[in-house]
């Protein structure tokens, strides 16, 4: 028996995630009182893996294989199946993003396992196997009995607060068997030197209050400062004032930061389904009744023009 | 080339949620329901598609697991210009039902390309379409922020970390779509409204499946506390807070 959980990484380093999953994992191979697994698929290096460890992986197993360079969600899931019934996994592990996404219910399937999707914290009870998740976009949550055997949960971004707890495990290299790839990859685009709106701990944001897209220089220079990735509201995108890819919300990308700064943004329900799930919110706003200081912990009743610029030299101040 | 769209009944989303019976059921007084959008988004996508004759696209087909209270829902997508619709007569216990049933549709009714939405507006659970290919044996594409037909060749635009990459797939594949795949949702004219009446809905028996997941309850986030407001003269007080009290800078 043994609690499985699939790591991530960028080439060939581990997402912060994958440590946040293996922590994850090992408490609730504590509550099942087994074994932690983790499972990397590509190009990682012993030195790498092993930083599994330090989050209290008993074991890893690490699947090297040109075939898995792109993402073919059967391929992927086939592998990832092997080793649960290798290892015989009575829980399987995931982000609950893209890859998490896209994989979690084919292994779902796969091993006739009930889909826990985007827990935020540990099982209440192992027996029966209850998880605790958001639904209505974050308006609610909902306790879930997972009845299989077989438990497939996705852990919901920057919702659990990992701690390293070292062990030494063994690493193992494992020759997964690959049938045919049915799908084929090309024309990869990817930015790269730039912070990941859905990986970043600050979020820097501007909606239809900025007026244009020609105000947001202090948007910019803030979140330069801070380390922070940008973002904006759906208005903001569909205007073509910034990329789709920066689109907050609902319809537009999930974000849990530590930290969002929302800044002539309304705040309205759709938008707020994207991001209340974020530990701290700023709001910036001339309208004192404006439905983000609602959701907001701190927020400043002010013209974003000229309350960013003081903001960009209060926080030079303290760096 | 035929395309099926998976539809799902959520509420509008703009509805407050409310739980009744000890917060195990969710309120639907006064809530208005919709094509859950990404789904409408398909939709629409498949429609653009369809609408040029050299993609030959032979019809498009809407699928939905739900009892006849989600009709007004399918026959919106038949306004809006779905050609046919498939209702199964279940109540949609969990995403591991829904497609098993969908599934078992499809193995006796087979499509080229399945469209479905990376979630739903109520159980958030991004599971549907991923299950259907599995349930199929057939490619998923996850992430997906267009399709296009070039030649016959199916193209998917697929999102990545920091930017995105072409699939090409083996069909009959399972599109899983998001942002980008439509620019806005197309809306139901007179004519397809009226149209939509006279266009087929077949409601089908559900297959034996059994849900694998059970929802015990519902809990309200808790509430936060209250906004700390902060005097637009004395920015600094923030960055203080921001460091010292929340913990965050
Ligand atoms: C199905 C559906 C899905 C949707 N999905 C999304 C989504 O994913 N994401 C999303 O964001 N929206 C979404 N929306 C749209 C949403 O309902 C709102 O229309 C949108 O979020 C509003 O964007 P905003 O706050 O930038 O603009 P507005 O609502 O126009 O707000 C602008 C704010 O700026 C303030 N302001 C004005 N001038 C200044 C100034 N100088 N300084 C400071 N503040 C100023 C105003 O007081 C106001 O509060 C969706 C809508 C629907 C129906």
């Amino acid at each position: 028996m043994s609690v499985l959980v699939f790591t991530e990484n960028w080439d060939g380093k581990f997402k912060k995630v994958s440590f946040e999953l293996v922590s994850y994992a090992s408490k609730i191979a504590e509550m099942l009182n087994t074994q932690t697994v983790a499972l990397s698929i590509g190009n990682v290096q012993d030195d790498e893996l092993k930083k599994l460890g330090n989050y209290a992986a008993d074991k890893i197993i690490s699947v090297k294989n040109e075939k898995l360079n792109i993402l073919d969600n059967q391929a992927y899931t086939s592998v990832i199946t092997q080793v649960a019934e290798k290892e015989g996994a009575k829980v399987v592990i995931l982000a609950q993003n893209n890859m998490g996404k896209a994989l979690a219910p084919r292994l779902s399937v796969k091993l006739k396992a009930g889909l826990g999707a985007g827990v935020s914290k540990l099982p209440s009870s192992t027996e029966p196997f209850t998880v605790f998740k958001k639904v209505y976009s974050g308006k609610a949550y909902s306790n879930v009995v997972i009845k299989s055997d077989v438990k497939i949960l996705t852990l919901a971004q920057n919702s659990f607060e990992f701690e390293e707890n070292t062990k030494s495990p063994a690493i193992e290299n494992f020759d997964a068997n690959i049938g045919d790839i049915k799908t084929s990859v090309s024309n990869v685009k990817k930015q790269t030197g730039k912070i990941l709106l859905t990986d970043a701990e600050i979020v820097v944001s501007g909606g239809r209050g900025m007026k244009s897209s020609n105000n947001w220089a202090p948007i910019e220079e803030l979140a330069q400062l801070l380390g922070a990735a940008t973002a904006c509201s759906r208005p903001v995108s569909d205007e073509g004032w910034r990329p789709h890819e920066e689109h907050t919300g609902q319809t537009g990308k999930i974000i849990a930061p530590n930290l969002y700064i929302a800044a002539g943004i309304s705040g309205a329900i759709q938008h707020l389904a994207g991001i209340s799930s974020s530990k701290c919110i700023v709001a910036i706003n001339t309208d004192k009744d404006a439905p983000i200081f609602e959701a907001a912990n701190y927020g400043i009743v002010g013209d974003a023009s000229k309350v960013l610029p003081d903001l960009i030299q209060a926080v030079k101040e303290i760096k | 080339m035929k395309i099926l769209v998976c539809l799902s009944n959520v509420p509008d989303t703009t509805t407050k949620a409310k739980f009744v019976n000890d917060n195990k059921v969710f309120d639907t007084t006064g809530v208005q329901w919709i094509i859950n959008p990404w789904d409408e988004l398909a939709l629409t996508r498949a429609i653009e598609l369809k609408s040029d004759a050299a993609n030959a696209i032979e019809n498009i087909t809407v699928i939905t697991v739900g009892k006849n209270n989600v009709e007004p829902t399918i026959r919106k997508a038949l306004a809006i210009g779905a050609d046919n619709a498939v209702r199964i007569d279940a109540e949609p216990s969990d995403a591991y039902f829904v497609a098993a049933q969908i599934a078992e549709y499809i193995k006796s009714n087979p499509f080229d390309v399945i469209f479905s939405g990376i979630e739903s507006a109520d159980h958030n659970g991004s599971a549907v379409g991923g299950m259907l290919a599995e349930f199929l044996n057939i490619p998923s594409v996850s992430a997906v922020s267009g399709v296009s037909i070039v030649s016959g060749q199916v193209k998917i635009t697929r999102d990545i970390d920091g930017g995105n990459e072409e699939v090409t797939s083996e069909l009959p594949v399972v599109a899983i779509v998001q942002k980008g795949i439509a620019k806005e949702p197309m809306i139901a004219a007179m004519r397809g409204i009226m149209m939509a009446r006279n266009k087929p809905l077949n409601v089908i028996t559900p297959a034996e499946v059994e849900a694998l997941t059970e929802i015990v309850n519902f809990e309200m986030p808790k509430p936060k506390p209250a906004c700390k407001m902060i005097d637009p003269e004395n920015v600094k007080e923030l960055v203080n807070l921001l460091q010292n009290e929340a913990k965050v800078l």
